[in-house]
């Protein structure tokens, strides 16, 4: 019986451990894409089927760019596909998207997320930003106007079952961008919204950032399977709550200066738990991880004070991105042992 | 939140949480003896240190205890047949676990199983001096039988200038699979016990620190119950976690001392046994019996009988593999336990030495494609020894051993803890093996032809 496997010569010689965790990279990956859900089911209530279609052409825009880009790499298409992270760009590239983008704007950003951000710096695990911010940064630039008139909500949509939606389009006219983009807008005139609806999500914003009840509940998720900390969440969040708190009031808007309304309007919740606790572009330690979170708390607030911007997620978390090799630099795990007194 | 249900076993940072149920398939197997092999191959290298010189000729009759193989310089272990039979040949073997090859006795065995001359007497222990204690473990050729398989004599020969005051045993046994120190301290405890206290005297200590992990709760009643009226002898549970039973994470979790991974547990006053050598270290002394067997854990989806095996040093595994019915697809043969232990490229040459503590064989063994590092961090966390697997493992990837040598790639320990959490599946501590290897050539080359000596 023996001999017949020496024969074969089949004995498998790899270095140890020959045992592994049962977890891979495309469980987190497709964990990620479920945590997700729940926001965007939550956007098709509040903004109408549009949003749907955006997400879908997002995703399959993402996958057949990686799937192209894949076969000019000369890597194995169908493996690399199945690990999911191109699907978790997609659905990240629609999310911080205008409900009513035009198509061709989530079909340029996942091609310049998948081959410029991510493989253009040799894919997965090798990318220095979050492609999906990377790229929502670089629309930003190249079609302002194409990000900044499509704010108006499908009034047809489902999304009708909130009363409060028509309060973004009250006359179905073009009303001025800024103001409607986002309830942060610090323009006179914008209007505070509710928490609750603030909590529910029917507020205007991009697709899959105003539902707060949503966007926790995948987080939760990816905690509990520990697939993302919770410190990073906590330590952004926190920091952004402590720098609205301290700093000058923003007098036009008296709500603006609410904490709370900082965290709950706009892109923070989304940018929290999905976004900055991306493995790739944050720092590999403990230490580095607040760091990077307290970094990006700062930023966020100060753009979203002192800028042109109504919203500082996407920049602070791409500039912390930035800095992360250098965090790491200065946050490395202490070697066992190494602070024993010599005798 | 689960730590805290937790949080009275003792433990250390880091390290992960491998499963259990490897282990109930040779839980509840007491040792069994395996049928004597017809043929040993007894290598002369089975410690760290000097390999054995051979004082047997060819053609010789040998004895089971007698001495074959006598130790060479301060560090080496003697070597006893460990059956009666005649002395066939004296030829190099490798080394089942480093793979050099070191001179090997082969006896083949005659029917005449008992013991030579002088060995197997029952001396009266109780007023025996240190010195007597620690010449009998010498000539017994006592080793760590954890799998470092150091010589015993020479880790309780103390250097002046550092003081020991805690005897720290390992009943940790944290390797998955395995369960032969399992079985050895449920069936054999008031011998360990006896071992642990003939160390201690050996080496004028008066504390010792019994660690056992939490999966193994019959054993910590067992000993708390031998030990009632001992309150210099403590045993505590730990944690279930690998790798509990190493040096530093035992010593952290019962004594709460740390050093560094390349340092010793002298540093900080202590030494560790694992508690099969303290069965042997008993018999050594009490019976003068040489170390010429041990239990081995035959296991793995690929035997349909494992067992815990009795078994002789220097037998070929085939024979332990077919006393344990192995199927025929099986395609991989680990020396050890899982975590750390050695796969086995050539089953004919493989034999039991002293070290070995687990024979698994696996069929259906599944193939891992690594991917690049996604920076998830776990490596990190789960390192006991506070390295960077990800980072050593990518500059060992690009050759760049002196930004490895620079991030204490030489401290790796290579337990494993970051390869197993590793969710791209990269071979990490295959890398650090490398980056060392090459390191350590590196520098054999630099150095002048004086210092190479």
């Amino acid at each position: 019986m023996l001999n017949q496997v020496q024969d074969k010569s089949i004995l498998i010689a790899s270095a140890s451990p020959h045992i592994r965790d049962t977890d891979s990279i495309p469980r987190i990956m497709w964990a990620v894409v479920l945590s997700l859900v729940p926001a965007g089911i939550a956007s098709i209530f509040t903004f109408g089927y549009y949003c749907l279609y955006v997400i879908l052409l997002s995703i399959v825009s993402a996958i057949f760019t990686e799937a192209l880009i894949l076969g000019v790499r000369k890597i194995s298409v169908i493996s690399t596909l199945k690990d999911g992270s191109a699907v978790v760009t997609g659905i990240l590239l629609a999310y911080t998207l205008p409900p009513g983008v035009s198509w061709y704007i989530p079909v340029i950003g996942s091609f310049f997320a998948i081959v410029i951000v991510k493989h253009a710096f040799g894919g997965l695990g090798n990318n220095i930003w979050n492609p999906a911010l990377a790229a929502r940064a670089f629309l930003q630039t190249a079609y302002p106007a194409a990000l900044n008139s499509d704010w108006r909500v499908l009034q047809h949509g489902i999304g009708n079952l909130f009363h409060n939606i028509t309060e973004i389009d009250p006359e179905g006219n073009m009303v001025d961008a800024v103001t409607r983009a986002t309830p942060l807008a610090k323009e006179a005139g914008a209007e505070a919204y509710h928490f609750t609806q603030l909590l529910i999500g029917s507020v205007p914003g991009c697709i899959g950032e105003t539902s707060t009840i949503a966007l926790l509940l995948g987080g939760a998720y990816l905690i509990y399977k520990r697939y993302i900390n919770w410190y990073v969440p906590a330590y952004y969040i926190a920091t952004v709550f402590i720098m609205v708190l301290i700093l000058p009031p923003q007098t036009k808007t008296p709500w603006a200066n609410n904490p709370f309304y900082h965290i709950l309007a706009g892109g923070l919740i989304l940018g929290a738990f999905f976004m900055a606790t991306d493995m790739v572009t944050s720092p590999l330690t403990k230490s580095g991880l607040i760091i990077f979170a307290v970094g990006t708390g700062v930023l966020t607030v100060l753009i979203r004070f002192y800028s042109g911007y109504p919203e500082g997620v996407c920049y602070s978390l791409l500039l912390m991105n930035t800095a992360t090799p250098l965090i790491d630099r200065f946050t490395k795990p202490r070697l066992y042992g190494a602070r024993i007194k010599k005798a | 939140m689960i730590t805290l249900v937790k949080s009275k076993l003792k433990t250390f940072i880091g390290g992960i949480h491998p499963g259990e149920d490897g282990k109930l398939l040779t839980k509840d197997r007491k040792e069994a003896l395996a049928p004597l092999p017809k043929i040993v191959y007894l290598l002369m290298s089975q410690h760290i240190g000097a390999p054995c010189k051979p004082i047997v000729k060819k053609g010789d009759y040998v004895t089971k205890g007698q001495l074959v193989g006598e130790s060479q310089g301060f560090i080496s272990a003697n070597v006893h047949a460990s059956i009666s039979g005649k002395v066939t040949d004296i030829v190099p073997w490798p080394h089942p676990v480093t793979g050099v090859k070191s001179p090997s006795v082969i006896i083949e065995r005659t029917d005449e199983d008992s013991w030579t001359e002088g060995t197997n007497v029952e001396t009266d222990i109780d007023l025996i001096s240190s010195d007597e204690i620690k010449q009998r473990i010498q000539s017994a050729g006592v080793v760590g039988l954890g799998g470092a398989t150091f010589p015993t004599h020479v880790k309780l020969t103390l250097p002046k200038d550092r003081p020991i005051d805690t005897v720290v045993m390992n009943g940790a046994e944290c390797e998955p699979y395995l369960t032969c120190d399992y079985r050895l301290m449920l069936d054999r405890s008031r011998e360990i016990i006896q071992g642990l206290k003939l160390i201690m005297k050996c080496i004028g200590c008066k504390k010792a620190h019994i660690g056992i992990e939490a999966n193994k709760e019959d054993i910590y009643t067992l000993f708390k119950d031998i030990l009632s009226n001992e309150p210099d002898i403590k045993v505590d549970l730990m944690e279930v976690k690998y790798p509990q039973g190493a040096e530093h994470q035992l010593i952290k979790a019962l004594l709460n001392r740390e050093f560094k991974p390349t340092q010793l547990p002298l540093e900080v006053g202590a030494i560790v046994i694992n508690v099969g050598t303290a069965f042997v270290v008993y018999e050594a002394v009490k019976f003068k019996r040489p170390l010429i067997q041990r239990i081995v854990t035959v296991t793995g989806n690929g035997v349909e009988n494992p067992q815990n095996f009795l078994v002789r040093l220097g037998t070929p595994i085939k024979h332990l593999l077919e006393e344990a019915r192995v199927v025929s697809n099986i395609d991989k043969i680990i020396f050890g336990g899982p975590m750390m232990g050695i796969a086995q490229g050539n089953l004919d040459t493989a034999v039991t030495i002293k070290g070995t503590g687990g024979i698994l064989a696996f069929k259906g063994t599944q193939q891992w494609n690594s991917h690049a590092c996604i920076r998830c961090g776990r490596c990190i966390d789960s390192c006991p020894y506070g390295l960077n697997p990800s980072i050593l493992s990518i500059q060992s990837e690009a050759k760049e051993f002196n930004l490895a040598l620079e991030n204490n790639v030489m401290e790796c320990k290579e337990c494993g803890c970051c390869t197993y959490i590793c969710p791209a599946k990269r071979p990490i501590v295959h890398l650090i093996k490398f980056a060392k290897a090459e390191i350590a050539k590196q520098k054999a080359q630099k150095a002048t032809p004086a210092e190479r000596k």
